[in-house]
């Protein structure tokens, strides 16, 4: 492989953008094709299948065997509220191989010496959002209990597909969050998709428990999503 | 961003190690049959001095990529290993899990 080969790789998986790495295994040569761009008509059919699946294999392409790998965005996860529970599940993040930014307005939470070097922004998510969207390679975890801070997220998450999208709130404050967003339009159906209480029910009680919990949750989401990419968690 | 490459992402990693000069071949597993530990697409980076970092099996084959693929820094040439079953192929190692992987291993050029 070439190093300009590897190159155009790392930097699509760093703008976020889905690639397939052709390799005629004849000859070694490979080539990248980030989504999107314009794929050789004879390579169409096997690029166009490999970004559906995420499921990279070797093929015979005209007589030619041919490995195609598919890099697919790595999973992200927002989290809004700089609170106890993201401080716990920033580490779990980073060990688990996702990529990790907490958004919070409140400035006492926001703090580098609560957070070290996670990816943290003392903004408003209606504020970052529109510069950072998110896409359906996001887990989105909404855990201020603050509806003013909480909704809007979610419903932007449910609005781009992100495979995951959890609420922290006891069944009670759930209850009324689902009358807030069935006021305000949002289709039943995609409120069904929000996963609360948030995370599975392992008897969580301490905040680094309840990372846990949320973190082994949006694993499931992950594993389990419709490999067409269609919004995460469909059966 | 940090500067510094992450340690679980091989390619990451692959791309440090070429900028500092190090010669670099990368090993991937292109097909797997039955119980196999990593999937196809897996990565496993190796410098000439055979330092390496990412997997392509559970630990059991690894020895034997990376020698592979310091004769492959060596020579220049690709090539496809394949690993069975321990027992099946006792003359070399195997996957004690039961699976079948083949690898691909390439030199970084350029």
């Amino acid at each position: 492989m070439e190093r300009s080969t590897l190159q155009a790789i790392n930097a699509a998986r760093a703008a976020r953008r889905a690639a397939v790495v052709v390799t005629d295994l004849a000859d070694g040569a490979s080539q990248v094709f980030p989504e999107g761009a314009k794929f050789p008509p004879e390579w169409d059919s096997v690029i166009v299948e490999a970004l559906r699946s995420g499921r990279a294999g070797v093929t015979a392409v005209e007589g030619r065997s041919l490995f195609i790998n598919v890099h697919l965005p790595p999973p992200r996860i927002v989290a809004i509220g700089a609170v106890h529970i993201s401080q716990a599940l920033a580490g779990l993040a980073a060990v688990a191989g996702f990529d990790m930014t907490i958004i919070d307005p409140r400035t006492a939470f926001a703090t580098t010496e609560r957070f070290g070097n996670v990816g943290l922004l003392a903004e408003w998510p209606e504020d970052v959002l529109s510069s950072r969207p998110l896409d359906r390679y996001t887990a989105l975890a909404a855990l201020t209990h603050d509806p003013k801070i909480d909704d809007y997220p979610i419903r932007a998450a449910l609005e781009a597909g992100c495979f995951y999208v959890g609420a922290l709130g006891s069944r009670k404050t759930h209850a009324t969050r689902v009358e807030r967003l069935t006021q305000a339009g949002v289709p039943a159906e995609a409120i069904s998709r929000i996963k609360a209480p948030i995370g599975l029910d392992i008897r969580a009680a301490s905040p680094a428990e309840i990372a846990v919990a949320v973190l082994a949750e949006i694993i499931e989401a992950l594993r389990r999503r419709d490999p067409a990419g269609r919004a995460g968690g469909a059966r | 961003m940090s500067t510094e490459p992450n340690v679980l992402d091989p390619l990451e990693i692959a791309e440090t190690w070429c900028s500092d000069g190090r010669k670099v071949a990368l090993a991937t597993v292109i097909e797997t049959w039955g119980s196999a530990p990593r999937p196809v697409g897996s990565h496993l980076v190796i410098d000439e001095e055979g330092n390496f970092q990412g997997s392509v099996s559970g630990g059991c084959v690894e020895g034997a990529v990376i020698a592979e693929a310091m004769d492959i820094i060596a020579s220049g040439t690709s090539r496809i290993l394949e690993f069975g079953v321990a027992d099946e192929t006792a003359w070399r190692v195997g996957l004690s899990c039961g699976g079948r992987i083949r690898v691909y291993v390439e030199r970084i050029d350029g």
